[in-house]
């Protein structure tokens, strides 16, 4: 008997009372508090803000909160929300070499000014689960090396003083950095947006396309020149006081990639860069964002496309993750006219199919019966 | 922390603000004087999933007015979970007036169908489009196609369907089948099944496109010229069912095939749910209609 799927309305009621269920959970545990996410899972929270491009702790603590953990999910939380923010304004470009930096390391030069400073780091821990975690139990206080003061010269900088690395490259006056989230996509583009989406690209995609480049798709032969991670103040040029004034400080980390070429017809030979910037503490995407990048500037430095990481409109087609779920899960939505449609051509080129058979082999009536 | 209450109240009417409708509407009036031809905009992130319709409902929340009476129809039906859901994000960010009757909608919205009434003078049908390029498969690179576009270079489209038939005997494209539209662009109606491509052809109504994660967006003038793509010893044909709907009686519509057990039993009722619900009223009767539910208008 047939019964028409009513009630639509009822059943998204009652499925986003259940999930809101699930999601709290076991009531006799307590709920996670926002400062505790943002205190104790802050490499997460700050995925989520580099990802939504918005800078806000606690707002990315509770789009993890509402996502159950799901990073893309908080993801696209946060920037469904950031969209509908008014812009005031663009802020004058970061200035890194004035960073209160927690965290350098170079792995091209055994020492060199502002010092290598390893910062809270993953990288010599033994990865012994800690037992000790399972209770809430005493942390020692940390102790921060004394960095050094003022400015801190990139690793760039120095070379460039030997006129062996690229420069960072003049802007013409006239140009005005574009902004991805305010102006259609359009291929071949300019590197302001390809860094942008690269910004707000997927950890996991951009992680395998640099890793890809390192097995030989497109090498680029690259050395970490250096990575920081520290404070940045942000100032804001304001048109009525004629001067910029501090809009407070954010923390992110920065990857210049250093990479050897060997020139060509278009430049000479010298080491050139990739660029990564992320906010907050994430040396993983940074160091998978300046490969890519590098390796996305082929078709600039005059190399051969030959790999996938090469090839912008693929690498940016591809690297939003809030895109690329929402197409991905909307096959879960009904299809059934498209699929009524497949099952008429279907069964008609079956029917054609049998009818042919039959012909040429004159005896073809149990096999259509066995395929019904 | 910045972030406002929960209360809508907070949202622009129809959610989006003011400059990006401006911005939206600014990209369907390109649409319109350039019937078929697809209009980067800088779409939106809404408060859906891409692929949920965010580009439909980007283009419907610039043009609706506090005066339009909306439909959102999904599969053809009016009580589908994401039509549901649509129609009931409207209603809180607009408090629009809604219908599931085609008549009296001024703005329809819909994924993968055109309604089977015909749609008249002053009615704007929005589509949700996820490939809005009808070359997409043929070559993926946006680079390429917008090129193909410009030199109109449809070659590689028709060479697609040409062997179609020389593998299969038919062309092989059932849902989204490619449209020719006022002798120039060559242009993806959505995956609606081919049946309802004739429906869009020198139609009274508006019909707007949107696509979201792809950046676009393109329209039909009311009284726009839309062939579908054909050979002339394969003329395009449309979709027939063997029997009429099961409710309703009606013939020459689109129907659904409904499961009705796992011994083989199934049935075939209209895709149109207001269609369908419409003719039953007005009297209609199909071989099943004694089993169904009774109607709740």
């Amino acid at each position: 008997m047939y019964v028409a799927v009513k009630g639509g309305e009822k059943a998204i009621n009652n499925a986003h009372r259940l999930l809101a269920d699930r999601r709290r959970g076991d009531r006799s545990v307590p709920a996670v508090s926002l400062e505790q996410i943002v205190e104790q899972l802050a490499l997460g929270v700050d995925r989520i803000m580099s990802e939504a491009s918005l800078y806000d702790r606690e707002l990315a603590a509770l789009a993890m909160k509402q996502a159950r953990g799901d990073m893309i999910e908080a993801i696209f939380l946060l920037r469904a929300y950031r969209t509908t923010l008014p812009r005031f304004g663009y802020s004058e470009p970061i200035d890194t070499s004035e960073m209160r930096i927690e965290r350098r390391i170079s792995a091209t030069y055994k020492d060199l000014p502002g010092g290598q400073l390893l910062g809270p780091t993953f990288d010599y821990t033994h990865r012994l689960l800690d037992p000790d975690l399972m209770t809430d139990g005493e942390v020692d206080e940390g102790i921060a090396a004394e960095a050094e003061t003022g400015r801190t010269p990139r690793v760039s900088e120095i070379l460039a003083n030997e006129g062996l690395i690229e420069s960072d490259g003049e802007l013409p006056d006239d140009h005005r950095t574009g902004d991805l989230t305010r102006e259609p996509m359009e291929f071949p583009m300019e590197r302001d947006i390809r860094l942008q989406a690269l910004a707000r690209g997927d950890e996991g995609f951009l992680l395998a396309l640099g890793y890809s480049t390192q097995r030989g798709y497109a090498r680029t032969h690259p050395f970490t020149g250096e990575i920081r991670i520290g404070e940045v103040e942000v100032l804001l040029e304001v048109p009525e006081l004629g001067f910029a004034v501090s809009l407070g400080e954010i923390q992110v980390t920065e990857c210049q990639m250093v990479t050897q070429f060997k020139g060509s017809a278009k430049s000479p030979p010298q080491f050139t860069r990739g660029y990564g910037l992320v906010f907050g503490q994430s040396e993983r995407k940074a160091m998978a964002m300046s490969l890519v990048d590098r390796a996305l500037r082929a078709e600039e430095l005059g190399e051969d496309i030959v790999a996938p990481a090469q090839d912008e409109e693929f690498v940016i087609s591809h690297s939003d993750n809030v895109q690329a779920t929402g197409f991905v899960e909307h096959l879960k939505l009904p299809h059934y006219v498209d699929f009524q449609a497949e099952l008429d051509l279907v069964r008609r080129m079956r029917a054609e199919y049998e009818e042919n058979q039959k012909k040429q082999e004159g005896n073809g009536g149990d096999t259509l019966e066995a395929a019904e | 922390m910045t972030i406002q209450q929960t209360d809508m109240a907070t949202y622009n009417f129809a959610y989006l603000d003011e400059q990006t409708k401006r911005m939206i509407r600014r990209a369907i009036l390109k649409a319109i004087a350039i019937p078929g031809y697809q209009v980067p905009f800088a779409s939106r992130e809404m408060p859906m999933p891409y692929g949920w319709g965010t580009g439909g409902v980007q283009v419907t929340a610039s043009i609706l007015g506090p005066d339009d009476v909306l439909k959102v129809i999904d599969q053809g039906a009016d009580d589908t979970t994401n039509a549901v859901s649509i129609r009931a994000f409207f209603q809180r960010v607009a408090n629009v007036a809604v219908t599931t009757h085609t008549k009296d909608a001024t703005v329809i919205q819909t994924r993968h169908r055109i309604p089977e009434e015909t749609l008249g003078k002053g009615q704007v049908l929005v589509y949700q489009v996820p490939i809005p390029e009808p070359l997409r498969y043929l070559e993926p690179r946006e680079t390429e196609t917008r090129k193909m576009h410009a030199l109109e270079e449809y070659g590689l489209m028709h060479v697609k369907l040409y062997e179609d038939i020389a593998r299969n005997g038919h062309i092989a494209t059932t849902y989204a089948y490619p449209v020719k539209v006022e002798g120039r662009y060559v242009m993806d109606p959505s995956p609606t099944p081919k049946f309802d491509n004739p429906k869009m052809h020198m139609s009274e109504a508006l019909q707007l496109f949107g696509a979201g994660r792809e950046k676009r967006i393109y329209a039909l003038p009311p009284h726009t010229e839309v062939v579908s793509l054909d050979f002339e010893d394969h003329p395009f044909e449309v979709q027939k069912f063997d029997q009429p709907c099961a409710l309703c009686g009606a013939e020459g519509v689109y129907l659904d095939e409904v499961i009705l057990d796992d011994k083989g039993g199934r049935m075939f009722v209209c895709s149109d749910t207001d269609h369908c619900e419409k003719r039953r009223e007005e009297g209609h009767r199909g071989p099943l209609a004694a089993e169904a539910p009774e109607m709740q208008s």
